[in-house]
């Protein structure tokens, strides 16, 4: 294994800029490592290696020239499949689209361009991002590289289980309810869902649009402060897109600090009834930030009680709805049924046969909760929910600068274990969809194993929406912490990838 | 209890046009008879005074400047097309025979 690829993405463009290394052998290296353990980890749907090292090449080229650069060109990265590319099917790990070259970038793939990173491949989902596991995948799951018989969180356990198992230093993922956060808990990394509108959603196969937001995954706070400068900025393509810059993040990760700030301790996402090494390590953290001069203040958000609830009506109504568009006319599979069928049937034949069991059972959900006779019940009823969980919050960042809770009940489940049953596999994301419900950011850091089995717990932050800086500064005050008592990194403790 | 039926999870796939089979159809009625059972406390927490909100940040009317820039082409458009024809988009019969 070369020593390049545990090196961080921040520390990987300082050497590029130096000219101690080029993006060639940084670029190569990754793919070494992706040729050694790619297909016990099963993180890549589609690999773009050869398009990677020709941009590495033309970064070292003009490097070479004296031209100047920006910050992470020559760095690699692999992007979450429900992003849109010229270059490379876009199956959002859906059979549906299998094999879909989309006619144009998303407006995320275009910034990595102009970036200069060169992009390894697109990384395994649940389909269309349905699923907190990957098993839900058409493709196959993706495993965690920490215990490759567990899952590597989701929806977005390709990229999470990419980054952990050092195949690429940086990773885009898209965070609907915790599908960012989520993964990077389990998986020792850090996940990033921005402030809803930071990121354009341009090219990102729509799963809930007033949920979805496009954000970083990476191994440090600081490398996601980076990727999140790249691909944050309004996009006049995506009417939802932010017009007001929310400014440096990267100056927020190197001034990370916790001193004088007030962390509100959300008394309902407090641990009680979560695993009990996540509840020990996230005490520890607590000690640790009141200890750097925080102040842990409690505070009360009664309307979590029913942000699940909410989430998983409003989720599939609008999903139902976005994938009316997979209708086997204008892109993906069709499937003509015997005899002279009318267009009806060939949709309705090709979407069973196109479509995997959650995302049916999400659009049936989805269907009904928007249908005369149960609106007012379900989805109306899910919209107020809505409003009082962003009062809630309002009321919660009157009190604090930031909230803290873990990112997730339970460390890395095995595979299996959740598939069968819709609603414990929905509890994985308890502490991480009120911030979607409301579009605030939130991050996921490391802060340690569980006792019971050795496997990473995460702890979320969240900040009030724009704040995404507050998030970097605390998140990266506690990073520095935690190391500095390890003498090593998170990654440092994973066991050796078991390959074949 | 919910009152989720084969007959309804059949109605709401036709809807859909999701032609399940008949072991999805009973799958999904008793899943779907779970979740929609859990999900029903939500009216607790609410009252008709309740403001709803269906979108994280208020926006109304974004509009973009109405200047012609490139497109997709045609050819561009048609790629991705299961089937397609003097630069159309070919399906099945719209209408039934009868």
């Amino acid at each position: 294994m070369s020593e390049l690829i545990r090196k961080n993405a921040s520390e990987l463009a300082e050497m590029l800029g130096k000219g101690e290394v080029s993006s060639v052998e940084v670029t190569q290296a990754h793919i070494d490592q992706i040729s050694s353990v790619g297909d016990a980890v099963h993180s890549f749907l589609h690999l773009t290696t050869k398009g990677a090292l020709a941009v590495a090449a033309e970064v070292d080229r003009k490097r070479a020239a004296g031209e100047s650069l920006p910050a992470l060109a020559g760095v690699p990265i692999a992007v979450k499949d429900n992003l849109t590319t010229t270059d490379a099917p876009t199956t959002a790990g859906s059979k549906i689209l299998e094999g879909w070259i989309a006619p144009y970038d998303a407006t995320v793939i275009t910034k990595l361009r102009q970036e200069m990173m060169p992009i390894l491949g697109k990384t395994n989902l649940d389909e269309f991002a349905m699923g907190s596991s990957t098993e839900f995948s058409a493709y196959g799951p993706s495993k965690n590289p920490w215990d490759l018989t567990r899952i590597p969180g989701g929806s977005g356990g390709g990229s999470s289980s990419v980054v952990s198992s050092f195949q690429a230093p940086l990773a885009i993922g898209s965070d609907t309810g915790g599908s960012i956060r989520f993964p990077g808990a389990v998986t020792g990394t850090v996940g990033i869902k921005p402030t809803y509108g930071a990121v354009s959603r341009y090219g990102l196969i729509a799963l809930a649009s007033s949920l979805d937001q496009i954000g970083p995954v990476a191994r440090n706070v600081l490398d996601a402060a980076y990727l999140q400068d790249v691909i944050a900025g309004y996009d006049p393509r995506d009417s939802t897109s932010l017009k007001d810059s929310l400014g440096s993040m990267v100056e927020a990760a190197k001034n990370g600090s916790l001193k004088g700030k007030k962390v509100g301790l959300i008394k309902q996402l407090s641990g009680a009834g979560f695993q009990q090494g996540v509840q020990n390590r996230f005490a520890e953290a607590l000690k640790l930030i009141t200890d750097a001069g925080a102040e842990i203040v409690e505070v009360d958000c009664p309307s979590f009680e029913y942000a699940i609830d909410a989430y998983y009506l409003i989720l599939p109504a609008e999903a139902s709805s976005n994938l009316a568009k997979f209708d086997s006319v204008r892109f993906g599979m069709r499937v003509t049924p015997e005899g002279n069928p009318t267009i009806e049937r060939v949709m309705a034949a090709t979407r069973e046969a196109g479509f995997g069991p959650e995302v049916k059972r999400r659009i049936i959900l989805g269907t009904y909760a928007l249908s005369a006779g149960s609106f007012d019940k379900f989805y109306g009823a899910a919209l107020k929910v809505r409003t009082l969980i962003q009062r809630d919050f309002d009321a919660a960042f009157a009190k604090a600068d930031v909230l803290v809770s873990p990112t997730a009940p339970t460390t890395a489940f095995k595979f299996g274990e959740k598939v069968a049953d819709p609603l414990a596999m929905y509890l994985n994301d308890i502490a991480t969809i009120p911030a979607n419900l409301a579009g605030i950011p939130g991050i996921s850091v490391p802060i340690g194993l569980a006792d019971e089995d050795n496997l990473p717990v995460g702890i979320q932050f969240l900040a009030p929406a724009h704040k995404d800086a507050a998030l970097y500064e605390v998140g990266a005050a506690l990073e520095g912490i935690l190391e500095g008592i390890w003498g090593k990194r998170m990654m440092d403790f994973a066991p050796k990838l078991e390959v074949n | 209890m919910s009152d989720v039926t084969p007959d309804l999870v059949r109605h709401l796939a036709n809807l859909a046009r999701i032609e399940l089979d008949e072991s999805e159809v009973v799958r999904f009625t008793e899943q779907l008879g779970v979740i929609l059972d859990s999900v029903a406390k939500i009216s607790s927490a609410i009252d008709e005074n309740t403001p709803s909100t269906s979108h994280p940040i208020p926006l109304t009317n974004v509009f973009r400047e109405d200047v012609i820039e490139p497109s997709l082409s045609q050819e561009q458009a048609l790629s991705g097309a299961p089937d397609q024809g003097q630069g159309r988009f070919r399906v099945a019969a719209i209408l039934d025979e009868e």
